[in-house]
């Protein structure tokens, strides 16, 4: 049977999808760490460390997907145009600025470490949005919510790190990673209006249907209301801080391999008139799998 | 200036997948993996119902989404508007396979035949360990058209320069030439007939037009 409708994409899978949690977890850790730091906090330096690891994870992924893996270098010759090889030119001056911040401490190290991160994340959100083959990522409204969704998984770790580091998280953390949850809904919930809008193949509709409630209950509400209480009550907002960042970080993860994985229905094949072989009738035209 | 495209009749394909066995034949492609494919296409209930064949493959668009993202610059266009990888730059990322619209690109770990573990002499006479692992597509049979333009040959008109699918049509569905020549075979046909272009809302400027009416 001829593939007609469009199907599921494998040429990218769960190692992509690593790529962009990693890359997008670790920047989104850079940027709330040297957010704190520069509002006068004190975050763990761990922050900056594991930011790195999990970039480093992420990348590591692509590098055992790609089919000439010994060819990598290749990967920083097209600048004019590929949003994958500036995402690779950032990648070195952001490990190091990480490494720097960590071993060196300041706010200004910081800052330029939270720069890079956002200028990382971005080239991925773009890399995405470059897909023309994929509809689910070609929605420009990807671009935002790999934005919000990078910086509401650091707001998870970052909560979850401060009780490993044995303090509560403060009180402009707390709020921070808040705002970022509300941030990380609109978004999701705009790319998914927007998407329905445009026009997107129907399977691509239904997989992001499947979480979006998964995305609302226990990615949103539960620990916006779980930071509120932390907020509310201070001499337990370690723990509680912990429950909502696992929670927000678990549904950032969820969103970016459904979107990479799940929803990932190539365009298809669609022909807008037929051949009228000898029929009787109007112009018809087909596009299977589309609604 | 020339651009080459491809013209399909909808209303002559019959569906016989010869154009696409010339392809395998004349590009060693691996089981599995065709540069030129035949959709087999029903529509509506009966006894209103329609059936097309619909060719397929790299369109060889003006403006290739896969050419943008390549990141190592293996994928290029040349200046006659054909679309070629460089089977030595690629890294087998794939970001152009999900850049396509036309789902036209193929990407083979493994070395794999036709007929169990070893090649056929026909398979081992064009197998190229430089495909595995790397992007591949359909070329317009570009060695073919370059090889004939050098002995003063026109594509699209004789055969040693015409792309083997082209070639090999029984019914004269498929046609190749010169659409920026307005003399050509290609732009008689689109002057004169009724076509489109596949997924044309999405900007790529296919170079593979549909002759419906």
């Amino acid at each position: 049977m001829d593939r007609i409708a469009p199907w599921l994409q494998t040429n990218w899978d769960h190692r992509a999808a690593g790529n962009f949690i990693g890359g997008g977890t670790g920047s989104g850790l850079a940027i709330f760490a040297a957010a704190s730091e520069l509002a006068g906090g004190n975050p763990p330096r761990a922050a900056y460390v594991l930011a790195a690891l999990f970039i480093v994870a992420g990348l590591s992924l692509v590098w055992l997907e790609i089919g000439r893996p010994w060819r990598f270098l290749h990967v920083f010759f097209n600048p004019q145009t590929s949003w994958m090889t500036r995402e690779a030119l950032i990648a070195p001056p952001l490990l190091i600025a990480l490494a720097a911040a960590a071993w060196h401490g300041g706010a200004a190290l910081a800052a330029v470490a939270a720069l890079l991160a956002l200028a990382f994340v971005y080239c991925q959100a773009r890399m995405l949005r470059g897909s023309m083959g994929i509809p689910a990522w070609r929605e420009p409204l990807i671009v935002p919510l790999a934005l919000a969704t990078g910086l509401a998984e650091g707001a998870g770790v970052l909560l979850a790190l401060a009780i490993v580091a044995g303090a509560a998280p403060s009180r402009f953390v707390l709020i921070l990673a808040l705002l970022s949850l509300v941030a990380r809904w609109i978004a999701w919930a705009a790319y998914c209006r927007h998407l329905a809008r445009r026009g997107a193949p129907t399977a691509t509709r239904q997989a992001l249907q499947a979480i979006d409630l998964q995305v609302l209950v226990l990615g949103t509400i539960a620990p916006i209301a779980l930071i509120a209480a932390a907020l509310g009550f201070a001499d337990y907002a370690g723990p509680i801080a912990l429950a909502a960042g696992v929670l927000g970080l678990a549904a950032g993860w969820l969103i970016k391999d459904t979107i990479l994985t799940r929803a990932a229905f190539n365009q298809g094949f669609a022909v807008p008139h037929l051949a009228r072989l000898g029929a009787v009738g109007s112009d018809s035209s087909t596009r299977p799998g589309w609604s | 200036m020339t651009r080459w495209a491809m013209v399909a009749d909808l209303r002559r394909c019959v569906g016989c997948q010869t154009c696409t066995a010339a392809c395998k034949h004349a590009n060693g492609t691996p089981p599995g993996v065709q540069w030129r494919r035949v959709l087999d296409m029903e529509t509506g209930h009966y006894p209103d119902v329609r059936r097309a064949f619909v060719p397929v493959g790299c369109m060889h668009c003006d403006a290739p989404p896969c050419r943008d993202v390549c990141p190592s610059t293996a994928t290029r266009k040349r200046a006659d508007g054909i679309v070629t990888i460089d089977y030595d730059l690629c890294i087998g990322c794939s970001y152009c396979a999900v850049a396509c619209p036309y789902q036209a690109r193929h990407k083979t770990d493994r070395a794999s035949f036709a007929y169990g573990g070893g090649p056929s002499p026909a398979e081992a006479a064009r197998f190229d360990e430089g495909r595995l692992a790397v992007a591949t597509k359909c070329t317009f049979c570009v060695d073919r058209i370059d090889a004939g333009l050098e002995k003063g040959l026109t594509p699209g008109i004789d055969p040693e320069a015409t792309p083997a699918c082209v070639t090999s049509c029984i019914a004269g569905a498929l046609h190749f030439g010169d659409v920026e020549d307005p003399a050509s075979n290609v732009s008689r046909l689109l002057a004169e007939n009724r076509h489109f272009r596949m997924h044309e809302e999405l900007g790529t400027g296919p170079g593979f037009y549909y002759l419906w009416d």
